[in-house]
């Protein structure tokens, strides 16, 4: 009787382990990709346990080692050469501490999938159409002949009066694109107040100097300030040379620009574009001649720079503001005024945010966060 | 032989790095050598290095080893000889459309990326309950991030007059503003020192031996 009550506790016990070990295993697809990314999952919660491997197979039988990850990190992301709409295979093998298998290794099968959609990317979506919604309804209205304001850059109503003083003084403007190429949105906005500053170069009569560090920076300046002096009326005035080439590198670059200010002594100098390390070299310089100074970047570290060396700095957007401002194209326009638009949806999305934080709401930060 | 060609470069180094702390006084022939010859070694440099690290390695090796694998780089091949076109003035109309695609492909692009990590993830960064803070400092940090991020965003509303209450917060935003660059400032100051340390370092101890590294 005694040996039987042993042997039922035993049994008890042993019953007890059983149901307590969770071990799980799970694939499922890599939700938002395009079929190239399989999620496993695995719960562990027996002590033995000191190693896990996991193998792919797309056969059934061929397995192969594909990880071996820390039991604590309960999941798995594997983009091994997975394709879209093909069975795999997984299993996990988990040994002990003496590398002995603790029991035959958990199968679990599963399909890659690709979406057409990303969910994650919804946040993006919703803002890129609202803001083009808006953008495009204010060109619309620009086109219509609806008055928009736009408010005063004093930066950009210097541009007259130092080509004017230039011209005065028969002194040159030198203009710095920066130092990055096309693919950067401030050296298209700085290339978009170059062509403005040429038309009235062209007009006054006054000598432009564009040094560039790129070579479709080079292309694009010419075919810019060519176009100004036809819009200006005098295509014959044009002097290819005055756009030309100094070298990529950062520091000979500025070496070159830092030269021409010295012995040219411009009237003007217009550092519009993306700058680095060069920025207080070249304002710096450029106070040093006595020249009026104008700046505009949206490279957060330099704009102290010009800030402190300049007579007048375009701060971040005033930049891409420049060109709509000085052309007064209903397209420009419109699309200022929308961005505007876009930073009131902005203010108005994050204080409502922060409101319902306060009210312990999540449902509008997880919206975005999702992204 | 190489050590005499190292002393040699180390001299010219220090030379030339007289040459233009020369500029520091005033503009001067020494200078101008030194800019020179900067400029002109560096252009070709990057010439250089744009046929071996750029063109040889992702368009020429491609196209010789495995041609119709990479049809796809007769493309951009394309484009390139076409942004050539410019040397032709009775052609170089056609450099336009190289121009035109870069140009188009960056604001298409940038929109997204700016769209994403300047205001999706700004937004989500302030989108906070500032007073869930630990203590009273963490709070009025939370505070001011809110508020400055607001009236910096105001700052650049381009189609409303900084006037009244309006203009007020505009303030408030370019105070925000100025006491960043204002920090900025200082933090790059220290990083251009560092690069004046590693010139002083050259020539005091690679040119004159005098500090060990």
């Amino acid at each position: 009787m005694k040996i039987f009550y042993l042997f039922f506790i035993y049994f008890f016990i042993c019953a007890y382990c059983l149901l307590a070990q969770e071990i799980s295993f799970t694939a499922e697809d890599n939700p938002n990709d395009d079929g190239t990314g399989i999620i496993l999952m695995w719960k562990i919660e027996e002590e033995n346990v000191e190693k896990i491997i996991i193998e792919r197979s797309s056969d059934g039988t061929n397995f192969i080692e594909i990880a071996n990850p820390m039991i604590s990190d309960e999941q798995y992301l594997d983009v091994q050469d997975i394709k879209p709409n093909i069975k795999y295979f997984y299993q996990l093998n988990l040994y002990n501490r003496n590398g002995e298998e603790i029991i035959s290794p958990l199968q679990t099968t599963v399909f890659a999938k690709a979406e057409w959609f990303n969910s994650n990317r919804y946040p993006l979506f919703l803002m890129t159409v609202l803001l083009a919604f808006a953008i495009i309804y204010y060109i619309v209205s620009a086109r219509k002949g609806k008055h928009l304001f736009i408010r005063r850059i004093s930066g950009l109503e210097t541009i007259e009066e130092a080509v004017g003083r230039a011209t005065e003084l028969g002194k040159p403007l030198l203009f710095v694109p920066g130092i990055l190429d096309l693919d950067d949105m401030q050296t298209l906005a700085g290339l978009n107040i170059l062509s403005h500053l040429a038309q009235k170069v062209a007009q006054y009569e006054s000598t432009l100097y564009v040094p560039v560090c790129r070579s479709m920076v080079l292309s694009t300046a010419k075919e810019i300030v060519k176009e100004s002096y036809l819009k200006a009326g005098r295509p014959d005035a044009f002097n290819p040379d005055s756009v030309f080439y100094l070298t990529d590198d950062q520091f000979g670059y500025v070496a070159g620009v830092d030269g021409i200010i010295m012995r040219e002594k411009p009237a003007a100098n217009f550092y519009l574009g993306a700058f680095y390390a060069e920025s207080l070299i070249l304002a710096e310089t450029g106070f040093e001649s006595g020249a009026i100074q104008i700046a505009g970047t949206a490279m957060p570290s330099q704009i102290p720079f010009f800030v402190a060396a300049c007579d007048y700095t375009l701060i971040g957007e005033e930049l891409f503001a420049a060109s709509a401002y000085l052309s007064n194209e209903p397209a420009q326009l419109g699309s200022l005024k929308g961005q505007d638009v876009g930073k009131a949806i902005i203010i108005i999305t994050f204080l409502a945010g922060i409101v319902l934080e306060m009210f312990g709401i999540h449902f509008l930060k997880e919206f975005f966060t999702m992204h | 032989m190489a050590l005499i060609m190292e002393r040699i470069g180390i001299w010219v180094g220090a030379i030339l790095t007289f040459a233009i702390f020369s500029f520091l006084y005033r503009d001067n022939p020494f200078y101008k050598i030194a800019e020179q010859i900067f400029i002109g070694i560096s252009a070709g440099y990057w010439f250089i290095y744009t046929i071996y690290n750029i063109l040889i390695p992702n368009l020429f090796t491609p196209l010789l080893t495995n041609f119709s694998a990479n049809l796809l780089l007769l493309l951009p091949a394309l484009l390139g000889i076409l942004m050539l076109c410019r040397l032709i003035p009775r052609i170089d109309w056609v450099s336009r459309y190289s121009i035109a695609l870069v140009v188009g492909t960056t604001a298409g692009l940038f929109f997204k990326r700016y769209l994403q990590s300047d205001v999706i993830n700004q937004m989500n960064a302030t989108m906070i309950n500032p007073f869930s803070a630990p203590d009273l400092a963490a709070t009025i940090g939370q505070l001011i991030l809110i508020i400055g991020t607001v009236t910096g965003i105001i700052y650049f509303f381009f189609s409303k007059k900084h006037e009244g209450v309006f203009g007020g917060t505009a303030r408030v935003g370019i105070f925000f503003l100025m006491i960043s660059f204002g920090a900025a400032f200082g933090y790059t100051v220290m990083a251009r020192i560092s690069l004046l340390i590693g010139r002083l370092d050259f020539l005091l101890g690679d040119w004159l031996g005098i500090i060990k590294p």
